[in-house]
């Protein structure tokens, strides 16, 4: 089953990129240990609750931001959602942006604010590409008669 | 609402023996990541998004007289930063309740700050872990469960 072979070898290329590129850390794959055959959704629905859960969180900071006095307790709020977020799935380089974010909010400074939005809008939009991929990748392996390899 | 939920595969266990966990976090992926974690570990979880739910499953919501929710949870979890009630309030409540302050409750957060983890010890918390939570960290959790009326066999501080 050649075709099956090469597709789990793109999925698990694949997926050591984004380990690679900094994408995820560790805790996503402590999210996939968690997967088996009685939770075979586990991964793909705590994944979709963060994007859900990211959307609504970006949506309130432009909102926020774009106040005339910037309630930066309330930006922070909704940063300190996101960080916490981004780091139980283990999507590394939006946590380290709300990082940054959370400084730019304690030194109440709007430009900083403003431009950390635009970088975590920008790495959300990365990893959520970057994830819809891989879920695409292994949907193909499983329909081919494979298996997801696991790490 | 609190929320609970039992895992689909039994291993010939009495339901009844599992330990019931009661974990309290505002963020929904948090929520859902312990469920899976403490499920995972043979436990029962009832979820609550706030303090005052939480409360209110433990039978200590305004109002409420009765407690017949108590002796049948084991251990109490909870995030420290929450809108409203933090984890820290909920975790004096609890204390400060002659029906409930027997329970072990531990505080989960993600951030690690020296002055809060000694407040929370100090207040009786049974321990303080840092998020994300792993699966190593609720292995560590079932040591702290407190004995319901079933006596323990032995077998909940050996790791597995």
């Amino acid at each position: 089953m050649d075709g099956v072979i090469q597709l789990q070898r793109q999925l698990v290329d694949y997926t050591t990129s984004l380990y690679k590129e900094g994408f995820l850390d560790d805790q996503f794959k402590q999210l996939q240990q968690l997967q088996d055959e009685s939770n075979p959704d586990f991964v793909i629905e705590v994944v979709y609750l963060f994007f859900e859960d990211s959307e609504r969180l970006l949506n309130e900071l432009s909102k926020t931001l774009n106040q005339q006095n910037v309630d930066f307790k309330k930006v922070d709020a909704h940063v300190h959602q996101l960080k916490g977020s981004s780091s139980s799935i283990g999507a590394q380089r939006v946590q380290n942006v709300c990082i940054a974010f959370r400084n730019y909010c304690e030194e109440q400074n709007s430009e900083g604010c403003l431009k950390c939005l635009q970088l975590i809008k920008h790495e959300y939009s990365l990893v959520k590409n970057k994830l819809e991929t891989m879920f695409k990748l292994e949907k193909q392996v499983l329909v081919a008669g494979g298996s997801i390899p696991m790490h | 609402m609190a929320s609970s939920s039992s895992s689909s595969s039994s291993r010939g266990q009495d339901l009844d023996e599992r330990p019931h966990v009661l974990a309290v976090d505002d963020s929904l992926v948090d929520r859902k990541l312990i469920e899976r974690l403490l499920i995972s570990s043979a436990c029962k979880v009832t979820t609550a998004e706030n303090g005052q739910r939480a409360l209110e499953f433990l039978g200590l919501g305004d109002g409420q007289h009765t407690n017949n929710s108590v002796s049948k949870v084991n251990l109490i979890i909870t995030d420290y930063c929450m809108p409203g009630m933090t984890g820290y309030e909920l975790l004096k409540k609890v204390k400060e309740s002659s029906n409930l302050r027997e329970i072990p409750v531990v505080i989960v957060s993600s951030e690690n700050v020296p002055t809060r983890i000694k407040k929370c010890l100090e207040e009786g918390a049974q321990e303080f872990m840092l998020k994300p939570l792993k699966q190593s960290d609720v292995k560590k959790l079932r040591c702290h469960m407190m004995k319901l009326s079933h006596p323990c066999n032995g077998r909940l501080c050996i790791g597995r």
